[in-house]
């Protein structure tokens, strides 16, 4: 992740508080900082906490505005869809391509191009393959955050196969 | 005016409780915590019936000789508690809905500090003010 550029077209005319390039900047240099403060264990697995943690105090908070004006969702099911819809669609312009669910608590969330993966390579590049995980960490905790507000707890995990796309998948904790 | 306003987390621990006078506080407590329950059934009745009202404004939950109580739950499970004096007609069910938008607002400024930990009490000056001037104190 050395120089990310954005595409000037895809950051016009919408109604964000501030301009989406900013915070895929701010993005870059939060994963860039985390990973050089990081104590380094000299395992092959990064230490992403933080930037999860991050994410889902994050997400937390941007819930509490997002669903202030919708009405009370009904079930498990539709407060996902509203991830998929609403939630996503204020985030990163878009909404998540696919979502499949066995009924029992897990659902996978699918993003054919996702818009922090975008920049780094496209078409099923798969140069940056290993150095990805550590731009979808944040997110990962920002999904967890929103739904811990929205009562439902659960454990967050995200999968590469080829750039740009990526899956969430999300397990709910059943008590 | 309201003479209480009250915000009850999602494990139904108080939040925040501010009233006109202070001594009453505890009389208070009670009374929005008698509340919650019928929240609660309001909010359950919604899960079984399908063409439910799912607005987050409650309504009145009920009155008494002296207070009438009013109640709002938002998608996050985090509930609003009004307490209006019985004698009080000018204040209408819209208006005490408008209340609410209002302090819900207030709600998610006062979460969205970075510095608030989710789960704690609020103790946030500018909550605090837009609280006191719906109630009509400043």
């Amino acid at each position: 992740m050395k120089h990310q550029f954005v595409d000037p077209k895809s950051s016009s005319g919408n109604k964000g508080e501030a301009d989406e390039c900013l915070f895929e900047y701010l993005h870059a240099e939060i994963v860039n900082y985390v990973l050089t403060t990081s104590v380094n264990t000299g395992e092959k697995e990064e230490d992403l906490s933080r930037l999860e943690s991050m994410g889902f105090s994050v997400g937390y908070r941007i819930i509490e505005r997002l669903t202030r004006e919708w009405p009370r969702f009904k079930d498990e099911l539709d407060t996902i869809k509203f991830i998929c819809t609403d939630f996503w669609t204020s985030l990163y312009q878009k909404q998540i391509d696919n979502l499949r669910t066995n009924h029992h608590g897990t659902y996978m969330l699918q993003d054919n191009s996702f818009r922090l993966l975008a920049s780094i390579g496209g078409n099923g590049s798969k140069q940056y393959l290993r150095e990805s995980p550590r731009l979808l960490a944040f997110t990962c905790g920002l999904l967890r955050g929103s739904l811990a507000n929205l009562g439902i707890p659960c454990t967050v995990d995200a999968e590469v196969a080829a750039l740009p796309s990526c899956k969430f998948n999300v397990y709910v904790q059943r008590i | 005016m309201a003479v209480c306003i009250a915000v009850i987390g999602k494990d139904n621990s108080p939040k925040y409780i501010r009233c006109v006078n202070d001594a009453d506080e505890l009389k208070f407590h009670y009374k929005v915590h008698t509340a919650i329950d019928i929240i609660e059934e309001k909010l359950n009745l919604g899960n079984k019936i399908a063409n439910d009202v799912r607005e987050l404004f409650l309504g009145m939950l009920y009155s008494t000789e002296d207070y009438k109580i009013y109640g709002y739950a938002a998608n996050t499970k985090i509930k609003f508690v009004i307490i209006l004096k019985s004698s009080n007609a000018t204040l209408r069910d819209n208006e005490v809905r408008m209340i609410f938008r209002k302090l819900h607002a207030a709600y998610s400024n006062a979460v969205c500090n970075p510095f608030y930990t989710p789960g704690d009490q609020i103790r946030s000056n500018s909550f605090d003010s837009s609280v006191m001037s719906m109630m009509g104190i400043i």
